[in-house]
């Protein structure tokens, strides 16, 4: 990248390493909230609906990790991933796969909270009805998901919105490698502390829009879904 | 393959129902038995919705008991029940009736979901997404998802409440065709003349107790209780 060169005019000129920046930022945020996605909604889910002992005091600590911090993830994920942690052997400490498993458990909270709270109040409407069709405990799991599609949509993308900007947690199991495990939020940190001011704010707008096209796009799947569901 | 056992007669003795310390259904005594439907009539709040989730074992009773073919328990799969305002599944009308097809096999599933939707006059709306019906077009594919479980009884909770005449035809002679093929109907109304139309016999409800219950013709002519005949004349009764 050139020094003050807008970044836009970097993006638009088909800057080859801005463009693998930004490849790779839509690729692990992309990958961490399906990986969490694929685990929080069935575990939201069923939070939702079974009853069992402890479950208020685990629905508090779901929500409090909403919260979570992120360089205490990235830290936790570090000292698992590093070559004497218990996950080592896995060698993939400062590797995109690192970051994308860091990113998913910041994330999966997130969803799952939000689709316990979402499928809770879907089973108010259903309960009547699936307990009358005699409806077995996974398949009213499965068809809360499925009937509750387009709110979870909203949860999937307030994961992908955590996960597309956090800086904390793939900095430190990412380390920020150029032309490696470089993201738009490690760029624009670097950036900044480099004092290139201007291509840090011209990557803050990239990475910005780049998260409204998303969620533009996906607002519009998801309204061309609920026209064609109801 | 040994056929399924019967979940008839279904048996109140002393049945009642208390919910946080009101007694929403008291010390009930009534057999539903096979035959023409029985209807079940009463102002709002004699217990009628809470009796029939008690007769489709959603709920147990507080005290007393109930019995389905002469068993303390039943699995309910013969069971089945429309409310008053069903829940439409968020999917096409002809996938709502598919869902309650859970033991029909894979193969044989499109054709039944046609003929359910033909027998509640839908066929043409197979496709179209439930929610976007009207109510009385709900209302049937209701009866079409309940029917697709191949009930042996079928208790529709004042199925007809909010809809206009014309509807409320159309559910009726959805019932009517349903109870020829010997399914069990078991409906609560307030419309005297529906329960007129559809009734072999009669129960009425008041105050969560059974206050009487004669065949159609017998519970107009001659009404059972003092209180059976004041709701027939129109009397306010609470």
């Amino acid at each position: 990248m050139s020094d003050g060169a807008s970044a836009f005019d970097l993006l638009f000129s088909g800057d080859p390493a801005l463009l693998a920046i930004v490849g790779l930022s839509l690729a692990v945020s992309l990958a961490a909230t399906v990986l969490a996605a694929v685990v929080a909604l069935p575990l939201g889910a069923a939070l939702a609906l079974v009853r069992f002992p402890g479950r208020g005091a685990l629905i508090v600590i779901l929500n409090a990790l909403m919260g979570l911090p992120p360089v205490v993830v990235g830290l936790a994920a570090y000292l698992l991933l590093s070559r004497s942690g218990p996950l080592g052997f896995l060698g993939i400490l400062f590797t995109p796969e690192a970051m994308v498993t860091a990113q998913a458990v910041l994330v999966l909270p997130i969803i799952a909270a939000l689709t316990r709270q979402t499928i809770e109040d879907f089973w108010v409407e259903y309960r009547d009805e699936l307990t009358a069709l005699r409806v077995s405990p996974a398949r009213r799991v499965a068809t809360l998901i499925w009937d509750a599609r387009f709110s979870l949509f909203t949860a999937v993308l307030a994961g992908f919105g955590r996960a597309a900007a956090e800086v904390g947690t793939v900095m430190i199991v990412g380390g920020n490698i150029e032309g490696f495990t470089r993201v738009m939020t490690t760029a624009i940190a670097l950036e900044t502390s480099k004092g290139d001011l201007a291509l840090a704010i011209g990557l803050g707008v990239v990475l910005l829009a780049l998260i409204v096209a998303v969620n533009a796009i996906a607002g519009g799947v998801r309204r061309l879904g609920e026209i064609h569901a109801g | 393959m040994r056929a399924p056992a019967s979940d008839l007669p279904i048996v109140f003795e002393q049945a009642s129902v208390v919910v946080r310390g009101v007694a929403i259904l008291e010390r009930i005594s009534l057999s539903l038995d096979p035959g023409a439907p029985t209807v079940v009539i009463g102002p709002n709040g004699a217990g009628k919705t809470t009796l029939f989730r008690l007769a489709a074992a959603l709920i147990m009773p507080t005290s007393g008991r109930v019995s389905w073919g002469g068993k303390a328990v039943t699995d309910g799969r013969r069971l089945a029940m429309v409310f008053q305002r069903p829940v439409m599944l968020r999917r096409s009308a002809a996938a709502n009736v598919a869902y309650g097809l859970t033991e029909v096999a894979r193969s044989a599933r499109p054709a039944r979901v046609q003929q359910l939707l033909e027998l509640v006059g839908l066929a043409d709306l197979a496709r179209r997404p439930a929610r976007r019906l009207s109510g009385g077009e709900q209302q049937r594919l209701a009866l079409a998802r309940a029917l697709a479980r191949a009930p042996e009884v079928l208790f529709l909770d004042e199925p007809t409440a909010s809809l206009d005449p014309a509807a409320t035809k159309a559910v009726e002679d959805i019932v009517r065709a349903v109870a020829a093929t010997g399914v069990k109907v078991v409906i609560s109304t307030q419309n005297l003349g529906q329960a007129r139309r559809l009734a072999g016999d009669l129960v009425f409800m008041l105050r969560g107790g059974v206050h009487g219950r004669a065949p159609t013709e017998q519970f107009f002519a001659a009404p059972p209780t003092p209180e059976a005949a004041a709701f027939l004349r129109g009397d306010i009764v609470i």
